[in-house]
């Protein structure tokens, strides 16, 4: 199936959970927060959600800025 | 330092500041500038952007870069619109565990002037959520209401628009906003380009200023934040002592009387 992170399709197997592909993905798991279609999911469920074909994902982190 | 020295506490949503300074992190040429900036201004607290993680594996925390005595305040930076502006606030919320938020909800590519409308209604839905809004919003004493009756800790008007350096444009709304609003917070955020700058703002009464360009573009940064330290502190003491009476015409200060004929 196909997933969006950061707008980038990214292919990853059926059934795949969101903790999974934040491993994939080599995300830190401190100071990032994910959005799944428009949802925060807070770090504590992070590796009971499921991912879905066409989900789509934010992860943020935290750059300098005024 | 001597009692007359000491300025009035700055509260701030329930926490008290030593600094009326609040600066930035954008736009340093490099990390050990900032950080050094940051420790010449004596800020509390520093603002930083939301933004997407980069997928290629090297994610570093650039906030493992900033004092960790600073309060990390993030913003919503970027955001054209109200849902694009409350869903980075969550974010943000949910990664750094901080209701505290600058939200800033931009109506100009251009001018980077905010939408205050978008503001007004983000704000809502932000602090029915729970959150600490500081507004960036034009300086226009009826929205200042508008955000403050929405819940707001504070408000903050622009001195002009950001990056732009040109200073307080339009004293006189800051000044009506400040006597309209005598117990609000007022941050002056965006548009301070020098010290004088930040004096005449702390002078026409803002409790603070927020700034970043100023600082993180000046060949010395460190020099220069130090400058603004020293400028806030200069301006809020003028605004404690309050000034002399504007006058068109010249006053003598020697005595009048009494010179040799």
């Amino acid at each position: 199936m196909k997933v969006f992170v950061n707008g980038e399709v990214k292919q990853v197997p059926d059934g795949i959970g969101l903790g999974e592909l934040l491993e994939r993905l080599s995300m830190p798991d401190k100071r990032v927060a994910v959005e799944l279609n428009r949802e925060v999911i807070p770090k504590t469920r992070w590796a009971g959600t499921p991912l879905a074909d066409e989900d789509k994902l934010e992860i943020i982190h935290f750059v300098g800025g005024g | 330092m001597t009692e007359s020295s000491k300025t009035e506490k700055f509260l701030l949503a329930g926490k008290e500041f030593r600094s009326r300074l609040i600066i930035g992190t954008g736009k340093y040429r490099n990390h050990d500038e900032m950080k050094a900036a940051h420790l010449a201004s004596g800020a509390e607290m520093v603002t930083v952007a939301v933004n997407r993680v980069p997928l290629d594996g090297k994610v570093e925390s650039f906030l493992d870069h900033l004092d960790p005595s600073m309060q990390i305040l993030p913003n919503t930076a970027g955001c054209y619109d109200t849902d694009h502006a409350v869903r980075t606030a969550r974010l943000a919320r949910e990664a750094l565990q901080t209701d505290w938020i600058k939200l800033e909800v931009i109506g100009d590519e251009v001018t980077l002037l905010p939408d205050n409308e978008q503001t007004l209604e983000a704000a809502k839905i932000l602090v029915s959520e729970g959150f600490k809004v500081l507004p960036y919003f034009s300086d226009d004493l009826i929205v200042a209401r508008k955000l403050l009756d929405a819940g707001c800790p504070a408000v903050m008007p622009l001195a002009a628009p950001i990056g732009s350096g040109m200073g307080v444009q339009n004293p006189s709304n800051l000044r009506i906003m400040r006597e309209q609003l005598p117990d609000a917070v007022i941050i002056v955020d965006a548009g301070v380009g020098v010290p004088s700058d930040a004096a005449v703002a702390m002078e026409l009464g803002a409790d603070a200023i927020l700034m970043n360009t100023a600082i993180a573009e000046s060949p010395d940064p460190s020099k220069m934040a130090l400058g603004m330290k020293l400028a806030v502190q200069a301006g809020r003491m003028a605004y404690e002592a309050g000034r002399m009476p504007k006058r068109l015409y010249a006053s003598a200060s020697s005595p009048v009387e009494g010179a040799i004929k």
